[in-house]
């Protein structure tokens, strides 16, 4: 054979040059335009009038107020869906009982309801014309348009994050470990945070991570039941919006630029999760 | 420790994984649970531990009722099948587990602990390792971890589930001599459940061969491969040849042809039944005028020392085939007529 037959030989499932490249120009110019572009334009906006405007309307009083809220509420809600998300994906991996298909399809009904509606079943619930409200608002407990209606729409929207993350893992490492941990005398809770945590544990921050995001950028859910009054029931997300409706461009991209580089982190962290996460994964599936 | 399962029935999802199962372990013995998969060797090993709960019967561990003991106060060392070692804890800590989950009143001093573990790793000739992750081991490595894992808690009674079973050939026979080694120098009272006849039959003091959630034969080596008791334990343990015949004029007949043999005194006498026996235990018979079991040869191959013969033994129809030995200088050419008779047989009534 003349050398300059291999040439010819390529893998079978590789393009040719023109059609790879093509391939790549596309993708990547599909990924420019329509998300780098808008991601520049947010931090481009907000420093348009140079860093001092831009900390300027940072401290803003309001501006602060919305920023602690958001946090007040991402506080709360993450570690509550932590330990129901773990509960949950807890008795569907590793128990057999009735109705358990019926469970695993309610974990996913936030992410397939529209946030609107996750917010208006709180209104219907918590409302002036439901039993609950008055009862909560006889007894001096504001739910609506108030901070524990904001926190109780995070906690629905954002619940599935944990649990979906858990459940396939917890399943595919069985019970096996635990067995062995009882056997060998350790009580139900040793065997919980000395056997069953460490191996879940990058699993859980990285359905955590997804969770905090999610809680900290929801706004429809939250748009509904907050009541949108300035200073006191605004989180970021809202506040963006209103200060972006007065025409305050600078406030609301240095806000909003301020939610895109927690997405940014998220994304990184996220990135070296899965990194060390994968190897885990793999170590799990030798033995 | 003395081990009493008494008229166990253990269910899932009202299928009977085990049914009225008894069996005596005598403290001290190395016992083998032998059967086909879903005989529901595991299940009884599990049920012994305290993984399960028996829908019915009881678990005796000395005199004491540990039927409602939990898996942590029955005190057992359990070997899992595929080792559950805790991948993300070195081989020592892997090791010393059992003792440092122990409330503090009887946890044993640090130095203690891990003067223990370093006593187990050579015990298990493990020593230098105890700094490596289960994930840099070999299998027989892992194996011995956990073996090791489970012997920390200084349990009464070691509970193997296919303790070769992941392992490859070479090392699953030096595991076993180990492991028989192993057992004479500690005295524990052991019980593993195998597939492989041949394991349990070399390794065990006795054998309990099990079949459909019930318990066939329990006795040694050579009560099951000599004297079994039942159609399912002769043709599971060892090579047999089983044909069907009929006993009628104090002989026994293959399609009513006698075969040179007798009932003996508490076989039945008249009826119809199977004849079992092995390929070793036959005797060729020369003279055509003595009644014996007649056959072509199918095919034949040498093994080792011996030649064994596929006979076609088929008359009237109905398609026969038994596998006898016979001697090296015997004509076994395909299609040559050979007469023989067993020397060692068993018959089961129908």
């Amino acid at each position: 054979m003349a050398p300059n037959s291999s040439r010819r030989l390529r893998s079978p499932t590789t393009e040719a040059p023109f059609a790879r490249y093509a391939l790549m120009t596309a993708a990547f110019l599909f990924l420019a335009l329509f998300l780098l572009l808008p991601l520049a334009a947010v931090f481009i906006e907000a420093f348009r009038k140079g860093p001092g405007e831009f900390f300027a309307s940072m401290n803003d009083p309001d501006t602060l107020a919305a920023i602690r809220l958001t946090l007040l509420v991402a506080v709360i809600a993450v570690p509550l869906n932590l330990v129901f998300g773990m509960a949950a994906a807890w008795a569907i991996a590793k128990f057999e009982f009735k109705g358990k298909a019926f469970l695993t399809t309610l974990i996913d009904l936030p992410f397939s309801v529209s946030p609107v509606i996750s917010g208006l079943v709180y209104v219907l619930l918590f409302g002036a014309g439901s039993v609950l409200g008055p009862w909560l608002k006889s007894h001096g407990i504001e739910v609506l348009f108030a901070v524990p209606g904001i926190v109780l729409a995070t906690v629905f929207v954002t619940f599935p994050f944990v649990a979906r993350e858990l459940i396939p893992l917890m399943q595919e490492q069985g019970t096996g470990d635990e067995e062995a941990a009882l056997s060998l005398g350790a009580s139900g809770w040793q065997t919980f945070w000395y056997v069953t945590l460490p191996n879940i544990k990058w699993g859980l921050l990285y359905g955590v991570l997804l969770c905090n995001a999610r809680a900290m950028g929801e706004f429809g859910a939250v748009s509904v039941v907050s009541g949108h009054i300035r200073g006191l029931t605004n989180t970021m997300p809202l506040h963006v919006e209103i200060l972006y409706n007065e025409y305050n461009f600078v406030a609301a991209f240095a806000v909003a630029s301020l939610l895109a580089a927690l997405a940014l982190v998220t994304l990184v962290v996220k990135t070296v999760l899965e990194l060390h996460y994968g190897a885990e994964i793999a170590a799990g599936r030798k033995h | 420790m003395d081990v009493r399962v008494s008229n166990i029935r253990k269910e899932f999802d009202r299928y009977p994984a085990l049914n009225d199962v008894s069996l005596d372990i005598r403290s001290g013995e190395l016992i083998a649970l032998l059967g086909p998969s879903g005989s529901g060797k595991t299940t009884l090993l599990r049920l012994i531990a305290g993984l399960e709960q028996p829908t019915l019967g009881k678990i005796f561990f000395g005199n004491e009722d540990a039927s409602h003991r939990t898996v942590q106060e029955r005190h057992v060392g359990f070997v899992f099948q595929h080792y559950a070692l805790f991948r993300h804890m070195t081989v020592a800590d892997n090791i010393a587990f059992g003792l440092t989950v122990r409330p503090r009143g009887e946890r044993p001093p640090k130095t203690e602990i891990r003067r223990r573990v370093s006593d187990l790793l050579d015990m298990v000739q493990l020593s230098g390792l105890e700094k490596r992750y289960p994930n840099q081991l070999s299998g027989g490595q892992r194996q011995r971890v956990a073996l090791a894992r489970a012997m920390a808690i200084e349990p009464k009674v070691l509970l193997l589930d296919e303790p070769f079973g992941a392992l490859d050939a070479k090392v699953r026979k030096e595991l076993r001599r180990w492991l028989r080694e192993f057992h004479d120098r500690t005295g524990h009272t052991t019980v593993f459940v195998t597939h492989d006849q041949e394991e349990a039959l070399e390794l065990a003091d006795r054998v309990v061969v099990m079949s459909q959630g019930q318990i066939e034969q329990v006795g040694s080596s050579d009560d099951v491969y000599d004297r079994p008791n039942s159609p399912f334990v002769f043709s599971f343990i060892g090579d047999s040849a089983s044909l069907p015949v009929t006993v009628a004029d104090n002989a026994v007949r293959f399609q009513d042809e006698p075969i040179g043999i007798a009932p003996k005194a508490n076989d039945i006498q008249s009826g119809s039944g199977t004849l079992f026996f092995r390929p070793q235990d036959v005797t060729l018979v020369t003279d055509p005028a003595t009644p014996a079991l007649e056959g072509r040869v199918a095919t034949s191959r040498r093994l080792a020392g011996t030649r064994i013969a596929d006979l076609d033994i088929s008359r009237q129809g109905e398609s026969h085939h038994v596998e006898i030995e016979i001697p090296l200088d015997a004509q076994a050419a395909t299609g040559t007529i050979i007469r023989f008779k067993p020397t060692r047989w068993k018959l089961f009534a129908e």
